[in-house]
């Protein structure tokens, strides 16, 4: 006779509304993993768009997605002439901020030049860039449709293609626009301003500056060898895609990362003194059932049985609550929740962990508790 | 005459050291012999409980001799069975004050828990948890859960369980203490009815006068000592 069971099934209505409780909680520690791994996907989803081997950068930087960035237009000829370079493309990045259906809207512009490495790495809907100017590829996550038209900077810009999942590691949605335009959008000045800048004397700044080069190297070609030449002959910084990678995580997301591991430790340790708690009233509500069962002679193995089994199935129970609530709404969140069945299957196992350990307090009042308070009122 | 079921020679219990030594029974000695049920009376304080702890393996004696059916459970200071909670699966049955029914499960499941404790089947163990609420005439309320159940099906339910493993020896702690007069004299009549069919031995504690002659015997306390050993008018 399985007492666990027939104790859940008495007290179903309760025993389901504190799993529902920690569901919430557990709830909360997937969302926080999910926008971790949002956060992480989102920063190399960006990087790794253009599937470049090689990004060539400022010299005495580490590159646009850790720090500012320039170099002249014409380092992409010098780039695509190096030795073991298959072809190179031109980039830039800049965020923007717009109005869109009477709303702002943050963007992250990316420049690239249609034909070369650099642009989105697939379109979800519509077609690649084919004009020179005032087409845009932009991300779902924009609220932008085919065909929309929406300025930026002084231009009007229609939409042609739809990517998915091309977001900034700082939660602004990307869009594709050509290096043309995204240079006009960097550097061009508001008619007033440029008569100003005019009228004291000053020479037009030149706006052939990108933010780096991405190059993909011929199969066989070590890329340690092409990036050494371009730092030896060329006074240029060159960072391997793994390189840039790993920048960009540690750099931009790391800080992130180390806030919500430790919002997530937080949350854990709480969820196990709540479990520990919830467990050991439970137990203190059954002392005159367990003095009972000990009196009639039910062994330490039956009551450890019963409360360890309950643990187990609320964590089972509020862990299911928790994955099925996030499943639910996390599209509703502002940034990306990403969730990984590895993540999921290792916070099951950490949470039947927990239950184990916390029920722990339980078991000790259980196995404490004196028969013979069983006797009397 | 029948071996005692219950045997115990210059058993003593002490609470404490010292200054602080508090002497809850004195060498006391008492035998209750198969088919007798025996009224264990006295005031508040008197060791009526300690001895029902004592005979029922909950509280360990200072010292003496306790022998259950016929077996020497405890002697020189020392219980000689390890697993008391197996002893008292096999050998002891309780009825308690407030009936103590596991809440979670129904009236059969709480008979059948004892012999599922017992190793016994399910189809068995089902089979005489029937058996014997019907014997007690609460057969109808198998599958009904203690807060359904009347005070006096309840106490019947509990009294079910105490019988649930056949023991020889039952143990009962103020048993008709919630119960009217009527229903307190159907509980007495239904235990001396198991002692005589069972040949079981029943330990009574009770403050109730309307059941004292119901008792074959009455075994009276007074400051942890038997002070009076009388046989029921």
């Amino acid at each position: 006779m399985n007492l666990a069971l027939r104790d859940v099934r008495h007290n179903l209505g309760r025993f389901l509304l504190t799993c529902l409780g920690l569901g919430l909680l557990l709830g909360v520690v997937l969302s926080m993993i999910g926008i971790y791994r949002g956060l992480v996907d989102d920063a190399l989803t960006l990087v790794r768009a253009p599937a470049a081997d090689l990004w060539i950068v400022q010299s005495g930087t580490r590159g646009p997605f850790a720090e500012a960035s320039r170099i002249p237009g014409d380092v992409r000829e010098m780039a695509a002439r190096l030795h073991g370079v298959a072809d190179a493309g031109s980039m830039t990045f800049q965020t923007a901020e717009t109005e869109h259906r009477g709303r702002a809207l943050r963007l992250y512009v990316v420049g690239f030049e249609p034909g070369r490495p650099g642009g989105p790495a697939r379109l979800a809907a519509g077609r690649p860039i084919t004009r020179t100017h005032y087409e845009l590829i932009a991300d779902v996550r924009t609220g932008l449709e085919l065909g929309e038209r929406v300025q930026l900077g002084r231009d009007d810009y229609t939409v042609v293609g739809l990517t998915r999942n091309q977001v900034a590691s700082g939660g602004d949605p990307v869009v594709y626009v050509t290096l043309l335009d995204s240079q006009r959008l960097q550097f061009q000045l508001d008619p007033p301003a440029a008569r100003r800048e005019q009228a004291r004397g000053a020479k037009p700044a030149g706006t052939d500056t990108v933010n780096a080069v991405v190059a993909r190297v011929l199969p066989g070609v070590p890329v340690e060898r092409v990036a050494g030449e371009v730092l030896r002959w060329k006074h240029l910084a060159a960072v391997s895609q793994e390189g840039q990678e790993a920048l960009l995580l540690q750099s931009v997301v790391e800080k992130a990362r180390r806030q919500i591991g430790l919002f997530t430790g937080i949350l854990m340790t709480v969820s196990a003194v709540v479990i520990a708690l919830i467990l050991y009233t439970l137990t203190m509500d059954k002392v005159k059932e367990i003095a009972t069962l000990k009196l009639i002679g039910a062994p330490d193995r039956t009551i450890v049985g019963l409360i360890v089994q309950q643990a187990l199935a609320m964590g089972v129970i509020g862990w299911s609550f928790g994955a099925l609530l996030i499943l639910l709404v996390k599209d509703v969140f502002p940034r990306r929740v990403l969730l990984l069945p590895e993540d999921a299957g290792l916070l099951a196992l950490a949470v039947l962990v927990v239950c184990i350990v916390a029920s722990g307090l339980g078991v000790r009042l259980a196995l404490k508790v004196d028969p013979a308070t069983a006797l009397g009122g | 005459m029948d071996r005692p079921l219950v045997d115990l020679q210059g058993v003593a219990k002490t609470y404490g050291s010292g200054d602080a030594a508090v002497h809850a029974l004195k060498d006391t000695d008492l035998a209750v012999y198969p088919g007798e049920v025996v009224g264990l009376l006295g005031p508040s304080g008197s060791g009526k409980t300690t001895l029902l702890n004592l005979v029922g393996c909950i509280v360990e004696p200072t010292r003496g001799r306790m022998a259950l059916d016929g077996e020497a459970v405890f002697e020189d200071g020392r219980w000689l069975r390890p697993d008391l909670r197996a002893l008292r699966l096999e050998k002891l049955g309780f009825i308690f004050q407030f009936h103590n029914l596991l809440p979670f499960l129904t009236a059969g499941e709480n008979v059948a828990v004892v012999l599922d404790l017992a190793g016994a089947p399910r189809g068995v163990a089902q089979a005489r948890a029937r058996e014997l609420l019907d014997y007690l005439q609460v057969g109808h309320r198998f599958d009904a859960y203690p807060a359904k159940l009347s005070g006096g099906e309840a106490q019947r339910v509990a009294i079910a369980r105490a019988l649930a493993n056949r023991p020889r020896i039952i143990l009962a702690d103020e048993p008709t203490a919630a119960l009217d007069s009527e229903r307190a004299g159907i509980v007495l009549d239904l235990l001396r009815q198991v002692a005589v069919e069972q040949r079981a031995a029943i330990l009574v504690v009770s403050h109730d006068e309307k059941i004292f002659n119901r008792f074959d015997r009455m075994v009276m306390l007074r400051d942890g000592r038997v002070v009076e050993a009388q046989t029921a008018a």
